[in-house]
């Protein structure tokens, strides 16, 4: 029982870099949403269903915009496509935990929770429940409270450049990419999905960049000949 | 029920199908082909940095040197000495350039 509680800990202590970096995203979410027609409660109730900073702040800027309500769902959607990716590499490693736990685990796989999670098994430990809530619940819990926060004083935000909060999200998601450099073919990988996502962002526009210039990069991996010694032609 | 309580049911119920879809998709698997498991071991890296190089494309001198400083640092410290290092650049450059 006090195993669990560490675990819980340790997870929630490891989303603090997170809390910090994604709180601006939350309170300019809350604003933004209460400023394009939402009510409080509704831009609160979003952060607490959807759980994606992103998807959000595109759902709200098309809903301003006053497009038809299912192509801000389509939107939705496609910002967070790219969650599929995680579910289909995090899924075998807890795959073995009940299956509540699982159906519950996976409405909490944000970017730095697959992120985290993947980190942990780099080290050799094991993705425990325990530590996925500690990190997934603290992260959900300010995100949520952030976001009604937000609603509610939005017009007190001072200028939020000069402490640089724009750009805190990009320097951690460096930090996590450099955290993998062991895995085989880590530069190559970085180096397709960059230009892929670069180019895509610049003619496709966003969010498909995100999508396809993941792809580029898990593709060009799959593609790329296997190491292990394994029959080439193995039968379907 | 408004409009917008249904837009934001339909984005939710949307959004937790992508975070169950793949792994429903993969596990009517028995066995992963190993191409399938090379592509999946590349995800962290290739879907993260989609989220970073975009950024770095429409970002000024303060923010490219505080990417560049925060991989120089990320190749020996940890991931919280980097974040640091980064924000620690940043908001002085900015200070500094504007």
């Amino acid at each position: 029982m006090s195993d669990r509680l560490a675990q819980f800990s340790r997870g929630a202590r490891m989303s603090v870099p997170v809390v910090v970096a994604s709180a601006p995203f939350a309170v300019l979410f809350g604003a933004l949403a209460v400023d394009n027609g939402f009510t409080v409660a509704e831009a609160t109730l979003m952060s607490a269903t959807i759980f994606g900073g992103a998807s959000q702040l595109v759902g709200i800027e098309l809903f301003g915009q006053h497009v038809a309500p299912w192509l801000v769902v389509l939107s939705i959607f496609a910002v967070n496509f790219r969650h599929v990716l995680y579910s289909a590499a995090i899924g075998p490693h807890i795959a073995h935990w009940p299956w509540a736990q699982q159906a519950i685990a996976y409405f909490f796989l944000t970017d730095p929770q697959y992120a985290e999670a993947e980190r942990i098994r780099e080290q050799g430990h094991k993705v425990s429940f325990a530590w996925y809530m500690g990190m997934g619940l603290t992260l959900y819990v300010f995100w949520v409270v952030e976001s009604c926060i937000g609603a509610l004083f939005g017009r007190l935000i001072p200028d939020t450049h000069a402490l640089g909060l724009d750009f805190l999200l990009p320097i951690y998601f460096l930090g996590i990419v450099m955290s993998f450099r062991n895995r085989p073919r880590w530069l190559p990988i970085v180096i397709a999905s960059a230009i892929a996502s670069m180019v895509a962002y610049k003619t496709v526009g966003s969010p498909w960049h995100v999508s396809l210039g993941a792809l580029a990069g898990v593709l060009f991996a799959a593609a790329m000949p296997i190491r292990i010694e394994e029959p080439a032609e193995a039968s379907t | 029920m408004s409009t917008t309580f249904w837009i934001i049911i339909a984005g939710a119920v949307a959004t937790y199908l992508t975070r169950v879809g793949g792994h429903l998709l993969l596990s009517r698997f028995e066995r992963l082909h190993p191409r399938v498991e090379a592509g999946l071991n590349a995800v962290p890296a290739a879907v993260l940095t989609t989220l970073v190089a975009p950024a770095a494309l429409s970002a000024g001198p303060a923010e490219l040197a505080a990417l560049a400083v925060a991989a120089v640092v990320g190749l020996r410290g940890g991931l919280m000495t980097m974040f640091l290092a980064g924000a620690a650049v940043l908001i002085a450059l900015r200070h500094f350039i504007g």
